[in-house]
């Protein structure tokens, strides 16, 4: 804005004569350039106005390509979206019923939108477009544009079904819809599902989840007609009814009325019917062009806004993008051409050359209901001369096909049910030309039978890893030589992997193919007195039963002493294992400083001191007694993030007295100085609040009680709240328990911090038992699996399965590990012992609380200075001030 | 000869700092010498003359007296103690930084005569 009014207080004088009398009014408009002001505002713009209508999936990636084109230089943009929500993960939708809730779903933060030059009309569906006068209408008023980018989407086709309507007419597109089939679900036991395509078993995945028997019913003879040809969906349908969806094929339906036993009938042609309590329709999409109709842009023939390979509609200043648009008369129902057309979109908006949209690879792999389907090229061999070789394994109805050129030397088509691990190589085969292998069946074999891995040195450098956000093998390459060193670094440079995630697996290999060709051996040793990992080695301690560093170094590792790096690492390994003290003599030489001393060595080696204080919740007395012991040494004090007390300034010999104090009092250790628990952190609940459902206070004591002491490869945060506000801020924690109406809901592996996560909703309604009994298990297993300190967060997200192996080891017990997990966190929990408590019985131990073995002063280099009533440590660049005669501590 | 021998041979005097039981195996403690801070590391596995170690408590990174609370071990054979504000190591024997050169720690002979600690200052 401001270039502008510069303009007009400086440029033309015409222009200053004519707006001064109105300037304020004028200042503040511009700002949204309405129309109304249209004709005064024209001459001056700059930027340019480019309206983007739809924050769907498509419309999304398009401004966030804008953006990082640096698009905001040049253009004021505004987005309309009809949804009341930020854009979504539409391709994920069904695990909104499992857990996932619209803001994890949601694809970006919020900060995207909050740049300047770039605003968000959520709610605000457009209601026409004026090209004439190149404006939008809104129900909040009138916007002009210089450029328009329609992203609408699609909507779902509901064939006109006499007596479908309300409950019996339901549709799966939006969040909304999700919310309207959960209200129906409420006091539903069966639901089905109209269509099956990939949709419609996404819904019937859906309904299953909300505890509906589910029924698919499809048109078609088989399902998923498009992608899949007879046998592969006849294996599909085998492994979907084994999972308890029943599918009935060629089934038209032609009326909905009343049922007998469940709410409605679908009455079928034939005189065969189905009684259910819901109807979600999933036959197919539409794509949305009404604002193209009526603005009288030209169609595609079966609907859709007609572009060119540019994106450009019959309106040069009109752009449409995603499923709305009709290229060559197609209108491409999955993401990654929507993106494609986004980026070239994107492109010629910011005056880049765009690579022209020519069609799009359809080929799809997903897992549907937990079943793998994929479909590659010519899924069903229809071009003329091509031949097939196929894969059938009724046992398992897995299903595999693989189509050939008329010459049999490249493929181009296959078709995958069951088993997507073959997925990768075979895209990679059709769409990079790659000449086949002698025997092409040994693609579709059963691997382990002398398959010839296509490795990803087979892959040329124009070969596509991610489809998403159009990631060559030689951007990863390239990536990899500007000095990406790990995975991670290489999805945050070149995206690659953060769409549809499809390509992860593919992805790992040639990254790590590219690291071996460098010379870079990924060496997983933990130091050099260990060839193995930090995993590795919790096994061997517990298999053999192992209890001090010696034996594991003399019968597993090298030299005689180890080093700072292995000797905390095995310390931590044997604390979780067998929980013997940590002030026992053979294992203190293993500690580092703040473990050894109990205590957190600061930047002048003075110690700060952390009591425990469990939930956070303290009496009058044990604070007035923290203060008394903090007021007698001096201690600067301060509240920490953990609802507990940190005071700051002691000196090694001070320890003992001041512990002796504080456990006088009442207090034991809080651990600050482990890799351990930390704190419970806890809202006051149901006891006080007029929200709180439970006694968030009551379950944070149970808990620290519980886990204090706990030795881990890391630290571990807890924090309850009684309610659903959240006000312990338990999603940003290891562990968060969320209480509601009718128990707890248990959130796992969350962080602040440098990088921080989410928690994800691992459990819900729990009972108290039951939510102990989880997390004994998923602390016993980070334990026993991560990696030397690694925080669950990082831990959780290289898990090779992700969330649902984590939840299938310990909710379903699918390792057979669970009353293991359980004993061992059992012996950890009664063997606990107060660390201070020890120490201060065994003179012994408490000789290493000196500062001087031979002295009884005080370290005389230690100075603090004043400052907000309390001292900190003097700055080197105060220490000239120091009067020489200031008596030391 | 021994390096202890050496450096006394060499005209150091004896003087005793505190006793074997002061000390804390693999791991350190801090006697104060004449105004001096020193870091005494025990580390009873290692051959007769190669036990006992005494370097500048100061670390020269942080400025602060603590070397004597880090943690010792060995790096590509070298008898190491590792800082504990920063992490770096230095060489017990001669008191070299290993990352970097520019540091380095002062060391005095330093040996177990019976049940009595007694160091060399020179």
């Amino acid at each position: 804005m401001q270039p502008v009014v510069q303009r007009l207080r400086t440029g033309k004088g015409a222009w200053n004569r004519k707006v001064s009398g109105a300037f304020f009014c004028f200042e503040n408009l511009i700002g949204l350039d309405r129309c109304s002001m249209n004709s005064s505002v024209a001459t001056l713009k700059n930027p340019q106005t480019l309206i983007v209508i739809g924050n769907g999936m498509v419309g999304h990636h398009c401004v966030e390509q804008l953006v990082e084109r640096g698009a905001l230089a040049q253009y004021k943009i505004h987005v309309f979206s009809e949804e009341p929500l930020r854009a979504y993960d539409r391709v994920h939708l069904s695990e909104y019923f499992t857990g996932r809730d619209a803001e994890s779903l949601a694809l970006s933060g919020v900060e995207l939108y909050q740049q300047p030059g770039l605003t968000l009309h959520l709610g605000v569906p457009v209601l026409e477009i004026d090209r004439q006068r190149a404006e939008v209408i809104t129900a909040d008023g009138c916007f002009s544009f210089d450029k328009l980018v329609l992203a609408t989407g699609s909507y779902p086709f509901v064939p006109p079904i006499e007596g479908a309507e309300g409950e019996s007419r339901l549709v799966y597109r939006t969040l909304a819809d999700l919310d309207t089939i959960q209200v129906a679900a409420t006091n539903a036991r069966r639901g089905v599902v109209v269509g099956g395509g990939l949709l419609g078993l996404e819904a019937a995945n859906a309904l299953k989840s909300l505890g509906l028997e589910a029924h698919v019913v499809e048109f078609a003879p088989r399902l998923m007609p498009v992608q899949l040809d007879d046998h592969g969906g006849l294996a599909l349908k085998a492994q979907i009814e084994a999972l308890g969806v029943s599918v009935h094929l060629s089934c038209a339906t032609q009326s909905i009325s009343a049922g007998d036993e469940y709410r409605y009938r679908m009455n079928f042609t034939g005189d065969e019917f189905l009684e259910t309590d819901l109807v979600v329709f999933s036959a197919g999409i539409r794509p949305q062009d009404a604002l193209a109709r009526q603005c009288g842009l030209e169609l595609g023939p079966r609907g859709g806004v007609a572009i060119d390979s540019q994106c450009r509609s019959s309106d040069p200043q009109i752009f449409a993008i995603g499923e709305c648009a009709a290229w060559n008369g197609s209108v491409f129902g999955l993401v990654a051409p929507g993106y494609q057309m986004a980026r070239a979109v994107a492109a010629q908006l910011c005056g880049e050359d765009s690579t022209p949209f020519m069609g799009a690879d359809m080929s799809t792999k997903l897992k549907l209901l937990g079943v793998d389907v994929g479909s590659i090229g010519d899924a069903h061999g229809a071009t003329a001369g091509s031949r097939s070789y196929r894969f059938i394994d009724e046992a398992t109805a897995s299903y595999r096909r693989l189509v050939v050129s008329p010459d049999g030397k490249h493929a181009i088509g296959a078709v995958l049910v069951g088993d997507n691990s073959y997925y990768d190589a075979l895209l990679q085969y059709v769409q990079n030309g790659i000449k086949l292998p002698t025997d092409p069946a040994c693609l579709i074999l059963p691997q382990g039978e002398g398959a010839p891995a296509l490795g990803a040195d087979a892959l040329p450098d124009t070969a596509t890893i991610c489809s998403c956000h159009n990631v060559s093998k030689a951007a990863v390459c390239a990536a990899i030589d500007d000095g990406c060193a790990d995975l991670a670094g290489v999805k945050t440079c070149t995206k690659a992997g953060t769409g549809c995630g499809g390509c992860a697996a593919l992805l790992k290999q040639v990254f790590e193919h590219e690291l071996t060709a460098r010379g870079v051996v990924v060496d997983k040793s933990l130091c050099e007195h260990f060839a193995y990992t930090r995993q590795e080695l919790y096994s061997i301690v517990r298999v053999e039963g192992i209890e001090s560093f010696d034996e594991l170094l003399s019968k597993y590792g090298k030299g005689h002493l180890g080093c700072d790096i292995c000797k905390p690492a095995v310390g931590s390994v044997l604390a979780s294992c067998w929980n013997r003290s940590i002030t026992d003599p053979l294992l203190v030489p293993l500690q580092d400083t703040n473990d050894t001393f109990m205590a957190n060595m600061q930047k002048n080696g003075t110690y700060s001191v952390v009591p425990r204080i469990p939930g956070g919740e303290v009496t009058p007395d044990g604070l007035i007694a923290i203060g008394a012991v903090a007021k007698k040494y001096d201690l600067y004090t301060k509240i920490t993030g953990g609802q507990r007390i940190d005071l700051f300034g002691a000196q090694l010999h001070q320890l003992p007295d001041i512990w002796s104090e504080l456990i006088a009092a009442g207090f034991e250790t809080g651990h600050a100085y482990g890799k351990s628990l930390r704190t419970v952190k806890s809202c006051v609940g149901s006891n006080w609040c007029r929200y709180g459902v439970q006694d968030s206070v009551g379950m944070a004591l149970v808990l620290e009680d519980r886990y204090k002491g706990l030795r881990s490869p890391h630290k571990i945060k807890f924090a309850v709240s009684g309610c659903t506000r959240e006000c312990a801020e338990a999603q940003s924690k290891d562990v968060g328990v969320i209480a509601t109406e009718n128990g707890w809901n248990l959130y796992v592996s969350g962080n602040g911090g440098m990088r921080p996560r989410h928690a994800e909703l691992f459990a819900t309604d729990l009972d108290d038992a039951t939510l102990i009994r989880y997390i004994d298990r998923f602390l016993m297993f980070y334990i026993r699996t991560a990696d030397r300190l690694q925080r669950t967060s990082v831990w959780r997200e290289s898990l090779e399965g992700g969330l649902d192996y984590l939840k299938a080891v310990i909710i379903d017990d699918s390792l057979g590990l669970a009353s293991e997990l359980e004993a061992q966190m059992q012996l950890v929990v009664d063997r606990y012992e107060c660390e201070w408590a020890n120490a201060l019985n065994d003179p012994e131990k408490l000789k290493r609380f000196r500062t001087f073995v031979n002295d009884k002063r005080s370290d005389p280099d230690i100075h603090f200075v004043k400052e907000r009533q309390q001292r900190r440590p003097v700055r080197d660049t105060e220490l000239s001030l120091i009067p020489l005669f200031e008596e030391v501590i | 000869m021994s390096r202890v021998e050496a450096k006394v041979q060499q005209g150091q005097g004896w003087q005793s700092l505190c006793s074997r039981q002061d000390l804390v195996a693999n791991s350190g403690v801090v006697a104060w010498v004449d105004g001096i801070q020193v870091a005494l590391f025990y580390l009873p596995g290692e051959p007769g003359d190669k036990q006992l170690y005494a370097v500048d408590n100061r670390d020269p990174k942080s400025g602060a007296n603590v070397i004597g609370r880090g943690i010792v071990g060995s790096l590509s054979g070298n008898l190491v103690i590792a800082a504990p504000l920063y992490k770096q190591h230095f060489r017990l024997d001669d008191g070299t930084c290993l990352e970097y050169p520019e540091q380095s720690l002062r060391t005095w002979p330093v040996r177990l005569h019976g049940e009595t600690v007694e160091i060399a200052m020179g």
